[in-house]
């Protein structure tokens, strides 16, 4: 769990407007990912690089994690996009059309190399791959394990539901066995699951909908086209009160057992173990992204003393 | 000149009469008695129908160098304040004063009269044109802006005595009972016209809808009414609305009203009793919005809306989140048609609204009131008369008033209007004074007086992104750049009243 970092909600902001970019600051997102693919048009890429990084070194106090998905690395934008943006120091790449595990890895050498001229430590810049297409569906797993910079694996149901020559649903049953294996791949792995845009702004219950299934399925987080749409995503995934309540009497648990020179307790009938305590610590990390409790879990409490 | 206590000079008299410069809220204490005018006597069978708008000032004794008031109930949409000037001009009167409850954009129709020297100057505050025209040098009569709170005070205490009040009463009887519910023009409350009525001289009532006697429910009544009038049109009720009346959808503007929320709700205000005021205006109701599900959520029974009424105040009043609603007057047509139906739906006069020198206002009763500005200051100054451009723009309306009033008082506003910042180290002028204000809300931050620290603590336990005043001014200069300093004639074009009655700041002739 060491290096667990909330993503809830990750937004998209198009790359060639400076006046969306000045506002990054002031959502309470987890993750921005800035657009330079779809969003700009090509008459514009070449100045929506340049705007990017300019905004990027400019904004200093940095309070949520930024990503810039660039151009496809066989278009003749893509490593012009990285030349210019990562100088910048976003924190990761997102990698549209990651259709097999040898994208990923041409992605991840580029930025071995440019780890090096930039004398940045290895391994600095992350990878959020977009399976969206059957292909990349289909390779799910030997993408989650193309490279270690992967954090999470994103879902983009958009160019998937193309792919398939299908249409995209309300209810989003034609997408339950991509968004299943996305999720295998991710979780085998070890990493987080982000699941697709929902691309109607007005339709907030549609929204909060898709949502909670995509949480109950197993995702961690949402993709988002618009701020308005943070709010909900966040309810969503916002731990209820008694789940909140239960695993702070876990980790009261787990540390009483210790005391006991054992780590196995049993609370109110039901067996603590590391398993459960696990997921009382994910719980209330959570909770306290939310403001739900005061402080943030230590690595001491959940896995005991050395 | 004297300086004020927040460092505005102020010279020590305008238009012929001395200034008491501000210093601070709640200091001064009212001297005397309420004004009086004289006796009157009304005979079985004598008439107060007039036939014409002329007879009608004929007939109240309107002389040279009088002053004459109208009510802005019906704000942008009213037609007899133009009407009235035009008449007064074509008999030939000169040096009249207009102490109306507030002159809107459209009332711009009146400019050549000020310059013919038909219009000798303003016992109130101006929106649009007349205001930016002073303010560069245009044209020259003085303008006292005022509160609501402060106008009802200025009249009651006698200080602006008002010669001739036309009412514009969208429902009203042969011998003077009116409201504003019903009628082709119907503006809702009259709760400015009301203070004009008890204290006016002579009152003429004005309407486009004469009814059988009696009228009822009675918002004025016959016994305060000289004559009646009837014109083919007071104004189009359409226009009443100024803002936008629909919740924003800006992100902005939604991040903003989820702060000012988050702050009510730290404050522990939301609980039964709650008591609310906001104004129109797409990011003001958005607060209202989040409110009212908080309100929902947690099953809290409010007391009472207060101010301009929206739809949306009526619809939490039907909801039963309110139990009574406070209207001074109705910013829609949804307000309008409800205070006609529900004797929930309160008229109140200005004077019971905000008046500081009475036995006390509603104001004082209101938990919270969420405020805009143009500007505010690094001590917490608010700005809503003049723009950066200096140009007096907007009238105070209740701003002053709600502030002192509300246990908080939140300004929610853009971080950057236009391409300004709009915290500065000093407001061009001073409307509102930074001891009545609470909280800031920005999209970029929350800072938060220190009056208020436990508020601050809470804010901050709760992860809301508070900061000092003057970090959130250089978060958002590093954005915009410093403005560089507006510069000023010595000539004062206006002065700005505290509800009290002294003087908070002037505003000076723009060098051009």
């Amino acid at each position: 769990m060491a290096g667990f970092k909330l993503r809830r909600s990750l937004l998209y902001v198009p790359g060639n407007m400076p006046s969306m970019l000045q506002n990054i600051p002031i959502f309470n997102c987890d993750s921005v990912i800035i657009d330079l693919e779809d969003a700009v048009p090509l008459s514009e890429k070449d100045a929506a690089r340049h705007l990017v990084r300019h905004f990027l070194l400019n904004y200093t106090d940095r309070n949520k994690e930024l990503l810039v998905r660039i151009n496809p690395l066989d278009t003749k934008w893509g490593y012009e996009d990285l030349k210019v943006v990562l100088p910048a120091m976003p924190d990761g790449i997102r990698l549209p059309k990651a259709d097999t595990p040898e994208i990923v890895e041409r992605l991840d050498t580029l930025l071995t190399e440019f780890e090096e001229e930039l004398e940045v430590e290895i391994g600095r810049f992350g990878i959020l791959p977009s399976l969206e297409s059957a292909l990349g569906v289909i390779n799910a797993v030997g993408i989650a394990n193309s490279s270690e910079r992967i954090f999470a694996l994103a879902f983009g149901a958009e160019d998937y539901t193309a792919s398939m020559e299908i249409e995209r649903s309300r209810g989003g049953e034609e997408l339950f066995n991509a968004r299943t294996r996305v999720l295998w791949a991710a979780k085998a792995k070890g990493i987080q699951a982000v699941d697709t845009i929902f691309a109607d702004v007005s339709d907030m219950e549609g929204l909060r909908n898709e949502t909670e299934l995509a949480k109950r399925l197993g995702y961690t987080g949402k993709c988002l086209v618009n701020p308005r749409q943070i709010e909900v995503v966040h309810d969503v995934f916002a731990p209820k009160q008694h789940e909140v309540e239960y695993a702070l009497q876990v980790i009261e648990a787990i540390q009483r057992a210790r005391q006991l020179g054992t780590g196995v307790i049993a609370l109110g009938g039901k067996m603590v173990d590391a398993p459960v305590v696990k997921r009382a610590a994910r719980v209330l990390r959570t909770a306290y992204a939310h403001g739900m409790v005061d402080t943030l879990i230590d690595e001491e409490a959940i896995h005991g003393a050395q | 000149m004297a300086l004020n206590s927040l460092g505005r000079e102020i010279p020590e008299n305008y238009a012929g009469k001395p200034l008491i410069p501000y210093g601070d809220p709640f200091a001064i204490r009212p001297r005397g008695t309420v004004a009086a005018r004289p006796l009157k006597r009304m005979n079985p069978g004598e008439k107060k129908l007039l036939s014409s708008l002329r007879e009608a000032i004929e007939a109240s004794g309107l002389k040279d160098g009088m002053t004459i008031a109208t009510h802005h109930s019906l704000r942008n949409g009213d037609f007899l304040l133009n009407r009235i000037v035009a008449e007064i001009a074509a008999m030939g009167l000169r040096g009249i004063w207009i102490a109306s409850s507030s002159v809107h954009p459209v009332h711009a129709e009146i400019i050549p009269h000020i310059k013919s020297g038909v219009i000798a100057g303003f016992q109130c505050g101006v929106n649009g044109l007349i205001g930016e025209m002073a303010t560069k040098g245009e044209i020259s009569c003085p303008i006292v802006v005022r509160t609501h709170g402060g106008r009802a005070r200025s009249v009651i205490e006698g200080s602006v005595p008002i010669d001739v009040a036309f009412i514009a009463a969208p429902c009203c009887d042969e011998y003077g009972n009116m409201n504003g519910y019903y009628g082709p023009s119907a503006c809702g409350s009259l709760g400015y016209a009301q203070i004009d009525a008890t204290y006016a001289s002579r009152v003429v009532a004005v309407t486009d809808n004469l009814v059988p006697f009696p009228v009822v429910p009675v918002s004025i009544p016959q016994t305060l009414v000289d004559y009646v009038v009837v014109v083919d049109r007071l104004g189009d009720p359409a226009k009443i609305v100024s803002t936008t009346t629909r919740v924003t959808t800006d992100p902005v503007g939604l991040q903003i009203a989820s702060y000012a929320a988050q702050v009510i709700e730290a404050a522990g205000l939301l609980r039964d009793g709650f008591s609310f005021q906001t104004g129109s205006g797409g990011i003001s109701l958005a607060v209202a919005e989040k409110v009212r599900s908080a309100m929902r959520k947690g099953s809290i029974k409010g007391s009472f809306g207060c101010g301009g009424i929206t739809g949306y105040f009526v619809d939490m009043l039907e909801e039963g989140l309110f139990s009574a609603l406070m209207d001074v007057q109705c910013f829609d047509q949804e307000a309008v048609q409800s205070i006609g139906r529900n004797r929930a739906h309160q008229e109140i006069s200005a004077d019971m609204y905000a008046n500081p020198f009475n036995a006390g206002a509603v104001v004082n009763r209101l938990d919270c009131v969420i405020l805009g500005a143009t500007e505010v200051d690094t001590s917490f100054n608010v700005n809503v008369n003049t723009e950066s451009n200096g140009y007096l723009l907007h009238n105070t309306g209740g701003h002053s008033d709600t502030a002192a009033g509300a246990k908080l008082s939140i300004i929610v506003a853009p971080s950057i209007r236009g391409r300004l910042p709009i915290v500065r180290d000093r407001v061009t002028t001073i409307t509102t004074p930074g001891e009545t204000i609470g909280v800031v809300v920005t999209e970029r931050g929350i800072a938060v007086n220190d009056k208020h620290t436990e508020l601050k603590e809470e804010l901050i336990r709760r992860k809301l992104p508070v900061k000092e005043i003057g970090e959130l001014q250089r978060e958002i200069c590093r954005v915009t750049g410093t403005p560089r300093p507006l510069e000023f004639e010595d000539e004062v074009v206006a002065v700005i009243e505290y509800r009290d009655g002294s003087i908070i700041d002037v505003v000076r002739r723009v060098k051009e």
